[in-house]
């Protein structure tokens, strides 16, 4: 078999055609008796999004992508009968990236344990235990500067090194696959696209911090995540990968899979342990911290998924190799899930230090529409806004912790004109209030009264001694809640009002919301001189608020209006006004 | 040993020690309401926060231990600002009716509150819309005014191996409950109340059962009579700024008939007449070999809720014989009722116990019930009594001593020491030496049963045998014993005791859910010194030289273990279920 095609079909298509045009694809190679030459596979992400239907074809290495369905009997007869590459459906591949995580993710079938061997799978385990020296990896990760992905960046080497210093028998490592930050999938595109980098990675941990025993903790919204990895364990089992004598060592490693049950506080790495032992998912106090009495009291590293992916090539490269890429104190690459208002949102994969700037305009093709950039959102709940006067700067976990961010796990939203940064705020803390364990006052209540006085700014109620109290409970969340969720969560609200207050006040005093996000504070009317008296508004309105007639014209009463803005979706001559 | 800095003093403390324990050795005393001396760090006010010198974080004093070299400071305005947020926000989800409150004047959010000198709401209210749990008569559940520290929890899971209470639910509406959001009353709750000890405020408390016992002093037609359990004599003084510990057995005496109750007994008598029984029935098992050994004890109600609940296979071994205050509370209506003369449907036996489950007790099953009507009518815990004095205007402090009643009011040193933990034991083998050989004991203390080990394993000579005990208190610490009883039935050995004491809270009553608040080991310590004392003190040590017991036996009840007694002083158990739902 010498020519492959790689297929996707991103959140742009309905889920459920994929398997029509894996039907077409094989129905046309029949007809053409292709179908012994050419292997398909379907695959979850290759890193490429709302592209519509998009295909990879590795003989002569071209994506195709926003195929349509009858393009398809072109790129079968042109490109894999003949050889030709149909340049008007080429996907201009965005340049500045640098995939290490992301190295096979679309390069080869996740499902087929021999492809990801095929592109040095394993080789990194294989040498680490044939040299049998544990410390030496962690000499390497120390070399590398790798720090944990999960959001603190931690140095990974450290961890490691602290819980195999610890002295016990028994030790354990775990995969935090929890990923759970609104609009972030960084975790998911490596788990669903290439699991044995993960596998392989966790294995090492084992390896070099001296335990026997690994988890996955991978949330269960993330199924087709699930199921991958289940298969890729099954397979490292059949291959010698996993289990008693990995690869003819002494080494005996074995790894099970707990799925989390959709509390976003189970990603805090004590929460994560009470939840594996099956304890309520609630975060405790460090120290001591999980590498000196971890899951079951015993040591237990526990790393995030892009950090593990990033072991293997570390380890069969060098640690001065992925040292060179990056900044002083960040090391390597990082991956973000750009969304929002760019043009090409999807998972990026860049190397540290690359500024705001080029990931929005050079990676992402720049602002959807001609609205002009307002922030970039970084960190998720846990983050901040940058302003777009700060976009020159170059992405590490210091830089964007000075400008009140954090890298986080790696969500990364661009916003514009339309954004309210207020909306923002509340959205981001909303989120957190809910997913809040509640075991700390400060992150229990103080989310609680927070988001209260967000609504109540957001209903044009506020007052400006609001944002005092809003200060002041933020400080108490940040200096007095016992993990990360709540100490973080109030950092939506510090971000917005350090570079947007002028919004809030435009909320409170003039009761306002400039970006007409907040409903409660527009107002509709009907522009007579553009309405032509089709009463469309007025039989479209849910709760009668429009009256009047052919000849008086119609009006808006704002009293009974609720804002629900479908007089000015159904109006087709922008004759309502909305501020 | 570290050395660190707090408050730029330099202290020294061990390894290990928290910087919340380290302080009092610099004299400050860093606010907390979720950390209790007697549990592990919960780590949920987030009111003990300090600052520690190069890190740009505040750290909880409560679960951050002392290192070496550390600089500490415990109050800075911004510390103090930001706990001033904390305690506004805990207020912005508690109610204010504070004067209508259970912990009115003794609350440890209230106390904060007011050091704080909180004059405003800066927040708005919110509170849950949850109504009360009174299900059990015993602990009433306001989860309108918990503030979530988890003291009750961990009490109930982790200190009582109960596991009734838990966190349901998470974030803003995160609430205590049994599991499933049943009520307490069909939940595995043993009404042992540690956890209404425990808690900080006033959202679980005792049911205040005050009123029926004023209403009964106030019926003429009525024939009121007390007892006193004698853990309760070392723990209402602190009600009234005695030193902990201090024994205020006789002025208790003066104060009960000054509240108008008729005769006033004492729950030690009880206790001399379990001993009577009790130790009949291990010498019984022991030396004439009916029955089963290990005896097991079964004066705490607690416990044998808890056992008939989790372990009901231990139903053999256990005691039979009623616990003391029920063996008042029926010899009341029956012994005395028959030598006063006066019908005993008219006699109200009001008994004041250090304890919660007590007022469970006195309903539990018929036998309850074997003078022809409630042997024991009110049982009110040393709390509710405290109030009943306040309420009544007496000046406690100034009361002359006076006797208890006779017939049932005289005690021995062996009856008292009920009140702790390793007491009945002690009391019984102190009979039982004397029913095998004779004589009493020479030794009469057995300090190796004594104290606040959570077990206590002891061996004891008897006529050259070897008699092995074992002595638990606490609840989880119960298991390490049962589990040696079941493995030696297993494997068919020989049984690793001969006689078993076991008190639901720990130190035995002195501890129990129903004394003064801020219980810590220090003050069970001191309150089981006073019980100790008062022993000392006795001129009779051992329950079987209560002349008024020996005349009981001759007037009424025949011999221990004998017909009536077995009528009047024993009762039985059975299997429950854990969830009764």
């Amino acid at each position: 078999m010498d020519q492959k095609i790689v297929f996707i079909k991103d959140t742009g298509i309905e889920n459920d055609r994929t398997k029509d045009y894996y039907a077409l694809f094989l129905n046309l190679l029949r007809e053409n008796s292709l179908e012994d030459q050419v292997q398909i596979n379907r695959v979850a992400d290759i890193g490429i999004y709302n592209q519509g239907l998009v295909v990879k074809i590795f003989e002569q290495d071209v994506i195709y992508a926003n195929v349509k369905e009858e393009q398809i009997k072109e790129i079968v007869l042109k490109t894999i009968k003949e050889g030709k590459v149909i340049k008007e459906l080429l996907f201009q591949s965005p340049p500045k990236q640098l995939r290490i995580v992301l190295r096979n993710c679309g390069e080869i079938d996740p499902e087929n344990i021999d492809e990801y061997i095929a592109k040095d799978g394993y080789q990194a385990l294989n040498k680490a235990v044939q040299e049998n020296k544990p410390e030496k990896i962690i000499e390497e990760l120390k070399k590398s500067g790798l720090r944990g992905r999960g959001g603190a960046g931690f140095p990974t080497w450290l961890k490691w090194k602290l819980t195999r210093e610890t002295p016990e028998a028994q030790k354990y490592v775990i995969c935090n696959a929890d990923e759970g930050d609104p609009g972030a999938y960084m975790d998911r595109g490596v788990l669903e696209g290439d699991p044995h980098s993960v596998i392989e990675g966790l294995i090492l941990a084992g390896f070099a911090i001296g335990a026997n025993k690994g988890y996955f903790y991978v949330r269960a919204e993330y199924p087709l995540a699930v199921q991958r990895v289940e298969l890729a364990l099954a397979q490292a089992y059949d291959h010698g990968l996993l289990g008693k004598n990995i690869l003819g060592s002494n080494f005996n490693f074995e790894i099970d899979i707990r799925l989390g049950a959709g509390a976003f506080v189970c990603g805090e790495e004590t929460a994560l342990i009470a939840s594996i032992e099956g304890r309520r998912g609630t975060p405790r106090p460090r120290p001591p911290y999980p590498s000196v009495k971890g899951l079951w009291d015993k040591p237990t590293a526990i790393n995030n998924v892009e950090t593990l992916a990033n072991i293997a090539p570390i380890i069969l490269k060098g640690g001065d190799w992925y040292a060179a890429i990056g900044t002083e104190k960040s090391k390597g690459t990082k991956v973000f899930a750009l969304t929002g208002k760019v043009k090409n949102s999807g998972l990026v994969e860049v190397p540290m230090g690359i500024t705001l700037r080029e990931i929005v305009y050079d990676i992402g093709g720049g602002m959807i529409s001609s609205k002009g950039i307002k922030a970039v959102q970084t960190g998720g709940p846990s983050g901040g806004v940058i302003p777009q006067e700060y976009l020159d700067t170059p992405v590490d976990y210091e830089n964007l912790q000075k400008l009140g961010s954090i890298m986080g796990s790696g969500g990364m939203i661009v916003m514009d004109e339309d954004d309210c940064m207020v909306d923002i705020a509340k959205f981001y803390l909303g989120f957190c209030v809910d997913e809040s364990c509640g075991k700390c006052v400060p992150c229990r209540i103080g989310g609680y009264q927070m988001l209260a006085l967000l609504d109540k700014i957001t209903e044009g109620q506020g007052k400006l001694e609001d944002i005092e109290k809003l200060k002041r409970i933020a400080l108490a969340m940040q200096k007095a809640s016992l993990c990360a969720l709540g100490q973080t969560a109030a950092n939506p609200v510090v971000s917005t009002l350090k570079y947007f207050f002028a919004e809030y006040q435009d909320h409170i005093v003039d009761k306002k919301c400039r970006s007409h996000k907040c409903k409660h504070l527009l107002n509709y009317s009907i522009i007579q001189d553009k309405c032509k008296r089709c009463r469309v508004c007025l039989i479209n309105c849910p709760v009668n608020a429009i009256s009047g007639d052919k000849e008086q014209g119609f009006l808006v009463d704002p009293k009974i209006c609720i804002r629900c803005g479908k007089c000015y979706e159904v109006c087709k001559f922008n004759a309502i006004a909305k501020e | 040993m570290i050395k660190a800095k707090i408050n730029n003093l330099l202290i020294e403390v061990n390894d290990g020690v928290s910087i919340l324990e380290a302080a009092k050795k610099a004299q400050i005393k860093i606010p907390t309401l979720c950390k209790h001396p007697d549990l592990p760090p919960g780590a949920g006010c987030g009111l003990c926060i300090v600052r520690i010198k190069g890190t740009p974080k505040m750290l909880r004093a409560c679960c951050t231990p002392l290192e070496e070299g550390m600089e500490i400071t415990t109050h800075d305005p911004e510390i103090v600002a930001v706990r001033r947020t904390v305690l506004e926000l805990i207020l912005s989800n508690h109610p204010n009716d504070c004067l209508q409150c259970g912990r009115n004047n003794n609350c440890e959010l209230q106390t904060l509150v007011a050091d704080f000198g909180i004059r405003d709401e800066s927040f708005q209210k919110f509170l849950p819309n949850v109504a009360k749990d009174d299900s059990t008569r015993t602990i009433v559940l306001d989860a309108q005014k918990c503030i979530r520290c988890g003291r009750c929890v961990t009490v109930c899971q982790e200190m009582q191996n109960v596991w009734a209470l838990s966190f349901l639910d998470r974030g803003f509406c995160t609430r205590i409950s049994p599991a499933g959001d049943i009520k307490l009353a069909d939940s595995p709750c043993i009404r042992c109340g540690q956890c209404s000890n425990h808690c900080p405020t006033g959202a679980i408390v005792e049911l205040d059962e005050t009123a029926r016992v004023w209403e009964a002093l106030q019926d003429e037609d009525k024939y009121c009579v007390v007892q006193i359990a004698p853990a309760v004599r070392v723990a209402i003084g602190e009600a009234f700024g005695y030193p902990i510990g201090t024994n205020l057995t006789k002025k208790l005496y003066a104060l009960l008939r000054r509240l108008g109750f008729k005769a006033v007994f004492d729950t030690n008598f009880g206790a001399d007449v379990t001993i009577m029984e009790e130790g009949s029935e291990f010498i019984q098992r022991y030396a004439h070999g009916k029955g089963t050994l290990p005896l097991i004890t079964s004066c705490c109600p607690g416990w044998v809720d808890f056992m008939e609940k989790f372990h009901p296979d231990m139903i053999n071994y256990f005691s039979s014989c009623k616990s003391p205050h029920e063996i008042v509370g029926v010899l009341a209506k029956t012994y005395y009722a028959q030598k006063k003369n006066i019908d005993p449907k008219k006699i109200v036996v009001v008994s004041i116990m250090p304890c919660t489950a007590k007022k469970n007790e006195i309903i539990r099953c018929e036998e309850m019930y074997a003078s022809g009507c409630q042997d024991v009518d009110v049982a009110l815990t040393t709390r509710e009594l405290a109030r009943m004095i306040k309420q009544a205007g007496i000046d406690f402090n100034n009361l002359p001593d006076e006797e208890a009643d006779q017939m049932l009011g005289d005690y021995t040193g062996a009856g008292v020491i009920f009140g702790t933990t390793g007491g009945v034991m002690e009391a019984a083998l102190r009979s039982a030496y004397f029913m095998l050989n004779g004589k009493n004991m020479e030794k009469i203390e057995l300090n190796q049963i004594r104290g606040l080990e959570g077990v206590k394993v002891a061996e004891i000579q008897i006529n050259g045998k070897k008699i092995r005990v074992a002595v638990a208190h606490g609840l989880n610490h119960v298991e390490y014993v049962l589990d040696k009883i079941r493995k030696a039935e297993k494997d068919g050995t020989e049984m690793p005791y001969h006689f078993v004491e076991v008190m639901a809270c720990l130190g035995g009553c002195v501890g129990g859910g129903g004394q003064p608040y801020g219980v810590t080991d220090e003050l069970r310590t001191k309150r089981a010194a006073g019980i100790y004392q008062n022993d000392e003190n006795c001129k009779q040590r051992c329950s079987h030289e209560n002349p008024f017991v020996q005349q009981l036996y001759k007037e009424f009840l025949g011999s221990p273990l004998g017909e009536k007694s077995e009528h009047l002083l024993h009762t039985h158990y059975r299997a429950r279920p854990v969830y009764s739902k």
